[in-house]
């Protein structure tokens, strides 16, 4: 079973996300189950939504506490809110941002993982040039199906054609699909740096 | 027809198939999709004909109800929480006068003080008012639940409360296998009104009972529960040949045959503690489930009989009865009158409390060795309660309870969970 | 039977009634083919206003529904007195939930039949819907004004008799001031019911601009049946308020009923009048406008105004009153007219 972890704030489409990644799973044949952090949260507010990804039925309903993948939304929280708690060793970090884990004062703490799982895509900026919006969370989808490996971008890219459609479909796969870009190329610039040191 | 949907949206369109006539809803969370995703197919025509009432309460809501139901038309709402007991009066009323309302109850805590989260306060304060009850584990089946309490109701002529966990059922988008029209149409017929307000034939309904009849008229009521336990297996079962699948019934057992002990539950966190018990069967321990389905009429008979050849019984219920322990193992209790066992109860998951794998390892393996005390408070937090005794001793004008907690334990809206 | 020209003018006086009257001018009540809605036996008190405002009002409201309708009661005296069972007086489809909830209750009920309609099951069956002052004023008024807002299909009655009489006579927010209730005990230096508390919901029925509202006594049987029949022609969200005296709780002669109620109506007490959309369409003119004394002097619940020391202000308050209603409605005929 993959669990993966979504923070941003409301408003951002954090719940939205992880439905999206829950359909993307279904429709590869795989069990899925989505959920928010159940909170009452207005916009703005830090927000917490929940993927699990199976091949078995998921029964377990318990809040994803180990994460393996933790998707942030929102680089201000990195700060605010514990959103690398229970993050699996070798886990997968996914931030929106155009800054890298160093500039974000996050150097230290991720030293001795492995560099080729910790991604960061622009995904706000992305959003705006394909959307014309500020929500990233779409175009985060199409990154964390490169760097996870456990979805397919064509099934992220099914699942946002099932939940919008015209302009808002066509902008958000091109915002996925470059993202989705962005990391491949992203995760390739790591793993060489890693086969230099070795 | 397979969907990845979310567990209101499901329940929505599996109430839709079973072409009700009259909806009324009031906002309360966490029920707040199902009647927004069916307000939304009566206003576009894909649901019809069908009135949807937004009305001004719960109370109002069930009222509503009531006046269609009596009126011959197939009724339906939903609510959670604070919004049933502001609807307990008509609540009490629906099935007193038999008319067979369905109802979905996202469950809710009830304050104070408030809370918007998952637990079972809320329906199992009304486990008197006469309702057929009936809890969902997956949205699975609170959506096929929600097709046989339509069928139930309206055979039995009472009401049906459909139970399903706010938010961890209601807000989880998850895989469901939405039935077809033909199908349910094979399952539901129309609905024939045992009592109907018709001006060719003029009936009075509701009209006063006194001592001469009253405790006859409440036997009744009493009877057709117990008929409902003989009639629900049937109506699974010809669920199942029509469906394809088992859902709804008295109670499930999972792993039970040679358990030692056996955990008795009811909801969604049926699931989380099958994992664990698998988990556990792994190591060697002989534990199982007993999971409630329908919890009015009780099963007494069926409960009995899925527990007594266990050595110990704990009762892990969402609620409490405050002053005495549990409610459900109260009911189970009932049901185990003259066994030498252990019995233990354990309240979790109120207001929201997460119920994790990793203390449910650590409760079940505790009861394995009769270590529990009769009644435990799964996680709870005996810093912040003594903190609180100390408080109120110390000081006569102590303050809010609610807010001296929340203070103790700081801020909690950026946690992860 | 014979037939004798009758002046306009005498018809809508107190004394003259159907005999001068053309069949087809006749009240309902008149008619020897009424629809008895609600039938002899029942358990009311001598001289009960409420039994009279039910029978006025639903036998009107079922003639004009060509006797399709179906009627939902809160509770209280009516639902109390006319439905033990088996003994149910009730002639037409009737249902009784609860206390506060009779206009969702009946708001379900219309919905419901809109619904068989469409289906091409059931023709125009009609809604009423009827409590008493404590069931529409307090308790229920939460559903009446959620069943007006939406402008649901019903006919809400309300009969008003000015306190909880099923309880034994408690004040309710219809009672007016002055009044001796048990909650309001004729004690202290304010004996009664206080001033500037209670509420007319004829006009905040108006406020919500439904379609009709109306008020009326059973003083006067045309007009309350007149009123009914132009409520039954309308769709949608009507209101019509009817005092009905309780010779129980105001303590006054079962006999005096109707002389109750047509002083409330002729001091300016109880402003008599129909409104459409919140517009006032016409009243009830007072000829001669009666001091509010004569309506208050023969009811108990008012003798603590009478005794050895007259309550000379409080009356002068309760006249005010009755004036303003006066001025407000212009309830006072104006010279020439009848």
């Amino acid at each position: 079973m993959f669990q993966v972890r979504i923070h941003g704030r409301g408003g951002q489409g954090v719940v939205t996300a992880a439905e999206m990644l829950s359909v993307a799973a279904f429709d590869e044949g795989r069990h899925a189950q989505a959920f928010p952090s159940f909170g009452s949260e207005r916009m703005g507010a830090p927000v917490v939504a929940f993927c699990r990804i199976s091949d078995r039925e998921i029964r377990l309903r318990e809040p994803i506490m180990e994460p393996d993948a933790i998707i942030i939304q929102d680089p201000t929280l990195l700060h605010q809110v514990d959103v690398f708690a229970g993050l699996k060793q070798d886990g997968y970090i996914l931030i929106n941002t155009n800054k890298t884990f160093d500039q974000l004062g996050l150097g230290d703490m991720i030293r001795d993982w492995r560099q080729e799982r910790l991604c960061t895509v622009p995904a706000m900026e992305l959003a705006l040039k394909h959307v014309g919006r500020p929500v990233p969370n779409v175009p985060l989808l199409g990154g964390f199906a490169a760097i996870a490996g456990v979805l397919k971008i064509e099934s992220v890219i099914k699942a946002i054609s099932e939940r919008f459609s015209g302009k808002v479909a066509a902008g958000n796969i091109a915002a996925a699909s470059e993202a989705y870009a962005i990391v491949i190329a992203e995760m390739e610039a790591a793993r060489r740096k890693e086969n230099q040191h070795a | 027809m397979l969907k990845q949907t979310e567990g209101s949206r499901a329940v929505a369109e599996a109430v839709a198939l079973c072409r009700p006539e009259v909806i009324c809803a009031y906002p309360i969370s966490p029920q707040t999709h199902i009647v927004e995703a069916l307000g939304e197919m009566v206003k576009d025509g894909s649901l019809a004909p069908c009135e949807f009432i937004n009305v001004e309460s719960e109370f109002a809501a069930m009222s509503v109800a009531i006046g269609a139901s009596a009126a011959g038309a197939r009724s339906y709402t939903a609510t959670a929480s604070q919004g049933l007991l502001y609807m307990a009066e008509a609540v009490y009323n629906a099935s007193g006068l038999g008319l067979p309302i369905v109802m979905t109850v996202a469950n809710r805590s009830i304050g104070a003080p408030i809370n918007i989260w998952n637990d079972h306060s809320d329906a199992l304060s009304q486990r008197d008012s006469g309702w057929l009850q009936l809890f969902a584990e997956t949205n699975q089946e609170a959506l096929d639940l929600h097709i046989q309490a339509f069928r139930l109701a309206e055979e039995l002529s009472l009401p049906v409360m459909v139970c399903m966990d706010g938010f961890i059922l209601t807000h989880a988008y998850e895989r469901v296998d939405m039935p077809t029209q033909a199908q349910v149409d094979a399952y539901l017929p129309t609905y024939e009104p045992r009592q109907v307000l018709d001006p060719a034939d003029p009936v009075s309904i509701g009209a006063m009972v006194g001592p001469e009849a009253f405790m006859e008229v409440r036997y009744l009521a009493h009877a057709k529960q117990l008929q409902a336990l003989e009639r629900i297996p049937a109506f699974a079962a010809e669920f199942r040949q029509i469906f394809g699948r088992d859902s709804g019934g008295l109670t499930h057992t999972y792993r039970t045959e040679d358990a030692e002990t056996i955990i008795v539950a009811m909801g969604s966190v049926l699931g989380t503690i099958k994992d664990v018990v698998d988990e556990m069967r792994e190591e060697g321990h002989r534990i199982g489930v007993l999971g409630i389905t329908l919890f009015r009429p009780f099963p007494i008979a069926r409960v009995r009989e899925g527990l007594q050849g266990a050595k110990r019984v704990v009762v892990l219920e969402k609620s409490m009865a405050i002053g005495l322990g549990g409610i459900l193992s109260t009911n189970v209790r009932m049901a185990l009158s003259g066994l030498h066992m252990h019995g233990y109860t354990v309240i979790a998951g109120l207001g929201g409390r997460a119920i994790t794998k990793k203390s449910l390892h650590g409760l079940f393996r505790e009861a394995g060795q009769d270590a529990l005390e009769s009644v435990t408070f799964l996680d709870l937090d005996w810093n912040m309660v003594n903190k609180q005794l100390e408080r109120e001793k110390a000081h006569r004008r102590s303050g809010p309870v609610a807010e001296n907690l929340l203070r103790d334990v700081g801020v909690v809206a950026a946690r992860n969970y | 039977m014979s037939f004798q020209p009758v002046k306009f003018y005498q018809t809508g006086t107190f004394t003259v009634g159907n005999r001068l009257l053309p069949p087809e001018e006749r009240s309902v009540q008149a008619s020897a083919k009424r629809y008895n809605s609600i039938n002899s036996g029942h358990r009311a008190c001598q001289g009960c206003g409420e039994a009279l405002g039910a029978r006025y009002a639903i036998d009107a409201a079922m003639e004009a529904a060509d006797g399709q309708i179906i009627a939902a009661n809160a509770t209280g005296c009516l639902e109390v007195f006319s439905t033990p069972y088996p003994e149910t007086s009730w002639q037409i489809p009737w249902i009784h939930s609860l206390f506060g909830n009779t206009a969702a209750v009946a708001t379900g009920v219309a919905a419901a039949l809109k619904v068989k309609r469409q289906k091409g099951q059931g023709g125009d069956v009609r809604v009423v819907a009827q409590g008493g002052d404590g069931g529409t004023t307090d308790i229920g008024f939460g559903c009446l004004s959620g069943m007006f807002e939406r402008n649901d299909d019903v006919l809400y009655i309300c009969y008003d008799n000015g306190g909880y009489m099923n309880t034994g006579v408690q004040r309710s927010s219809a009672t007016p001031p002055a009044a001796r209730t048990a909650t309001t005990m004729a004690v202290g230096p304010e004996p009664g019911n206080v001033f500037g508390q209670g509420k007319f919901v004829p006009a905040i029925a108006m406020a919500h601009d439904i379609p009709y509202v109306a008020t009326a006594t059973v003083a006067d049987l045309r007009d309350l049946e007149a009123k009914v029949r132009r409520a039954m022609e309308i769709r949608g969200a009507r209101y019509i308020h009817i005092l009905v005296p309780c010779p129980l709780g105001w303590g006054t002669a079962s006999h005096d009923t109707i002389r109750m109620a047509r002083l409330a109506k002729e001091t300016g007490i109880f402003p008599v009048f129909e409104a459409e959309h919140g517009e006032i369409k016409s009243v009830l003119t007072i000829r001669r406008p009666l001091p509010v004394e004569e309506y208050l002097r023969p009811q108990k619940r008012y003798a603590h105004l009478f005794g050895k020391n007259p309550a000379v202000e409080t009356i002068a308050h309760i006249q005010a009153l009755a004036d303003r209603n006066i001025r407000k409605y212009r309830l006072e005929a104006r010279q020439g007219s009848h």
